[in-house]
């Protein structure tokens, strides 16, 4: 056999330790939405955020959930054991330099991605495919937004090396 | 090494994929007894409603097998392994032979013994992309069909072939739809749907006799058709490893690391048994996701890396007419039940443990029940008043989510 073939395995589990995430600390966020809000900015790949919201019920990728008093963000955490990209059964999640992407093409909407992921990040869509967190990196903008807009430092994007 | 990997669907993707992480140099041969490139077999319905089509319901990209270096023989229908010489014979003559071998040879419709049978020229099964072609070329506008079988694969079909106009009938002995995966309440709730989507059913009927376009059933009514669909069930291809010497029962029985009871060679997917953890049952799990962890697990054991599986639960997501369930895990113990009409919930829990769940309409952060299923997460951890209301991380302790949201890492 030739030895070394290109690496281009296409669900690249692990090897996540040197990779930066999005994390959040509760104890700093303010119920305020608008990581959600700049997340539905971001997705609409339109430039001006009044334009690409005004007036549109956002179905952004991070959601707040809060109740007496506690609140924190929840997105995409990009397991190193991703359940719902070993699980889709049409192949358009896949994991590659250590970000779950979807391929909006190929889901067709079965929500077995929802059964699967334990942190409830994936969420359904009138459009077809689900909706989750790419980390903005198929948006013109590059990097995620909702750290960009939480006012508070709740939510930022590091490398921690877990 | 050589890796020889028989079938090419979702176990045999995940086995790929596990072997190239430790293993870049040895050669993996992989045969099929169809004609493709790995597609998704679950997506043959959505073919039919044209919610995708042949390229874009392959399952990996067209670069899959030269990206990991592995040599794909088609047409090949593997007839016997030779244990003793390592080798897998095939029905052309052919032989190959094997350091490691993994049987991913999947399930086979089941053909129910009904008298008759044989004078139906317009019959079909429904779980491979040829069965697909095959039915919607037989398919004409007004076409009477008769699906045998109200399961996962008949009510997908059902859905899949309604847009062409067809009128749809389906039988099946159970008096439920979907029997396999509903409670008695849940299922009425589906038949509903179902029925005001133009599909009629006959429950709680065998079928005495077919003729050529007719079916007769027990309560002496007659269904005329122009196509059947039988959808009974499926059984697991277990017969290699069976005259092999290997132990089986309704499937290939495989431990936890996917491994049957003959040295270097594995089993996974749906022609395999293996452990419930929502029930403490073996049983034959014949589902996707579970198809491609048993194929990981088997390709990360054959690959010299030691890994467990022991996570496997019943579990299905399914749309029908745009309304959705999800289900997982075993039905038994205590239940928590929400119902307005239109959403439906069940959860079924007993001993501080979820055992199993059912969700119709909203299935929003249904993974979240899931993972309690899975993970035989003890319920006096969480505040399970709430998490039955409203699955989210709000139920789970501040030290968990610091954890899995905050990135902090719990010295205990």
């Amino acid at each position: 056999m030739n030895s070394a073939w290109p690496d281009k395995s296409i669900n690249d589990f692990g090897g996540d330790y040197e990779l930066k995430r999005v994390y959040v600390n509760e104890k700093w966020c303010l119920a305020c939405h608008l990581c959600e809000y700049y997340c539905a900015f971001a997705s609409s790949n339109e430039k001006d955020m009044a334009r690409a919201l005004k007036g549109i019920k956002i179905s952004p990728r991070i959601k707040i959930e809060e109740m007496d008093g506690i609140s924190f963000a929840v997105s995409c955490r990009h397991c190193s054991e991703p359940l719902c990209v070993k699980g889709c059964i049409t192949g358009a999640l896949t994991k590659a330099n250590g970000v779950v992407t979807i391929n909006k093409d190929k889901c067709i909407g079965c929500y077995t991605c929802i059964l699967s992921c334990p942190y409830g990040a994936v969420s359904p869509s009138e459009n077809g495919a689900v909706l989750k967190c790419e980390l903005c990196i198929n948006t013109h903008i590059g990097s995620p937004q909702c750290v960009k807009g939480c006012p508070n430092g709740a939510i930022v994007f590091e490398e921690r090396g877990e | 090494m050589k890796y020889v990997i028989i079938g090419n669907s979702a176990a045999a993707v995940g086995a790929v994929e596990a072997i190239r992480r430790n293993d870049k140099e040895s050669g993996i041969v992989i045969t099929s007894n169809e004609r493709y490139h790995v597609y998704s077999r679950p997506l043959i319905s959505y073919l039919l409603m044209g919610k995708t089509s042949e390229k874009k319901m392959k399952y990996r990209d067209d670069s899959f097998y030269t990206d990991n270096g592995c040599e794909l023989k088609l047409n090949k229908t593997a007839i016997k392994i030779d244990v003793s010489k390592k080798q897998v014979i095939f029905e052309d003559g052919d032989c190959e032979s094997y350091d490691k071998l993994l049987i991913a040879t999947g399930s086979s419709p089941f053909i129910p013994p009904i008298k008759g049978l044989e004078k139906v020229r317009n019959k079909f099964t429904f779980t491979r992309l040829d069965d697909a072609r095959a039915l919607e070329v037989a398919l004409k506008e007004n076409s009477k069909v008769l699906i045998v079988g109200a399961g996962l694969i008949g009510l997908k079909c059902a859905e899949g072939i309604s847009r062409k106009k067809v009128g749809i009938t389906c039988v099946d002995l159970s008096p439920k739809v979907l029997s396999s995966i509903l409670d008695d309440e849940g299922s009425e709730m589906v038949k509903r749907h179902l029925e005001d989507n133009g599909i009629k059913f006959c429950l709680k009927q065998n079928i005495i006799e077919f003729e050529e376009n007719s079916a007769l059933l027990g309560d002496n009514t007659r269904i005329p058709f122009d196509v059947l669909v039988l959808a009974v069930g499926v059984r697991p291809n277990i017969s290699l490893l069976k005259d092999a010497g290997g132990k089986t029962n309704r499937g290939i029985l495989i431990d936890e690391r996917c491994r049957t009871s003959i040295p270097d060679i594995y089993a996974a997917g749906d022609c395999c048994e293996s452990m419930d953890v929502s029930s403490g049952e073996a049983k034959v799990m014949a589902l996707l996701p579970n198809a491609y962890m048993q194929g990981e697990c088997a390709g990360m054991n054959m690959s010299g890396v030691d890994y467990v599986f022991d996570k496997a639960i019943p579990m299905n997501a399914i749309g029908l007419f745009g309304k959705h369930i999800i289900t997982a895990g075993t039905y038994t113990g205590d239940v928590y039940y929400e119902n307005d009409g239109v959403n439906y919930k069940k959860l079924f829990y007993s001993d501080n443990k979820l055992n199993g769940y059912i969700l119709i309409g909203n299935v929003e952060k249904a993974g979240i029940y899931t993972s309690l299923i899975r993970e035989r997460t003890p319920l006096d951890t969480l505040n399970f008043e709430l998490i039955c209301k409203k699955p989210g991380l709000m139920a789970f302790s501040k030290e968990f989510r610091a954890e899995k949201l905050g990135g902090v890492r719990n010295e205990s």
